[in-house]
């Protein structure tokens, strides 16, 4: 075992054990927001750390274009999925308020723009 | 390295049973939207996985493929779907009985 094929086992395993961690956090977690918050870091990071883990040990292979590509893709479209997601579940009150310190969106939320729609 | 893909997969499959637990069991749609983005990356992540013990680097394209649908799917789910709890205010928001 060479040095580089100790460095992707040390990569995927931490990127499973991430995922691992994301997966349980979905399952035990009481409301919408923690369980997003449980999901969204470890499953970015995970997914990260495996496709370095894979492009180290396929190295010198052309396809590794893609998993770079999927990196991108992944961290550019994760903010906006955690936005989206987030901001519904604020609205529909999936939310525990005993878990909150504090509601930045609270006076917001009572006085509505006009012409802001739902969604 | 038999022994890291065997850990790796295993771990990975532990993932994806506790994320379908919670796809089942809800109780919001939400809840299972967010699971569905999380049993994704577990997806994504074993294909890596599986490329890198296999060497083999045709299934990279469904990865790049995966994290692109995964985005639409997320995103429409979120703008079109019916809320869980009818909105008594909003008329054009009536829920499911």
């Amino acid at each position: 075992m060479s040095a580089l094929d100790i460095l992707t086992s040390v990569l995927i395993l931490s990127g499973s054990a991430l995922a691992l961690t994301a997966a349980i956090g979905v399952l035990r977690f009481p409301d919408t927001l923690s369980r997003m918050h449980a999901a969204t870091k470890p499953q970015v990071l995970g997914l990260l750390l495996v496709l370095a883990g894979a492009a180290i040990r396929l190295r010198g292979n052309s396809d590794v274009g893609m998993l770079i590509l999927t990196g991108i893709f992944t961290v550019i479209t994760a903010p906006v999925i955690a936005n989206r997601v987030g901001q519904l579940a604020y609205r529909e009150h999936n939310v525990r308020d005993d878990l909150l310190t504090t509601d930045e969106m609270d006076e917001s939320a009572a006085e509505p723009e006009a012409g802001n729609r739902p969604g | 390295m038999n022994t890291v893909w065997v850990i790796a997969g295993a771990m990975l499959a532990a993932a994806a049973v506790a994320t379908m637990f919670r796809m089942l069991m809800g109780p919001t749609t939400l809840d299972r939207l967010v699971a569905m983005d999380t049993l994704v990356a577990v997806t994504m992540c074993a294909i890596g996985t599986w490329a890198a013990a296999s060497l083999d680097t045709t299934v990279t394209y469904g990865l790049t493929a995966l994290a692109l649908i995964t985005f639409v799917g997320s995103v429409s789910v979120a703008r079109f779907r019916v809320p869980d709890i009818a909105d008594p205010a909003n008329p054009a928001n009536r829920g499911h009985q």
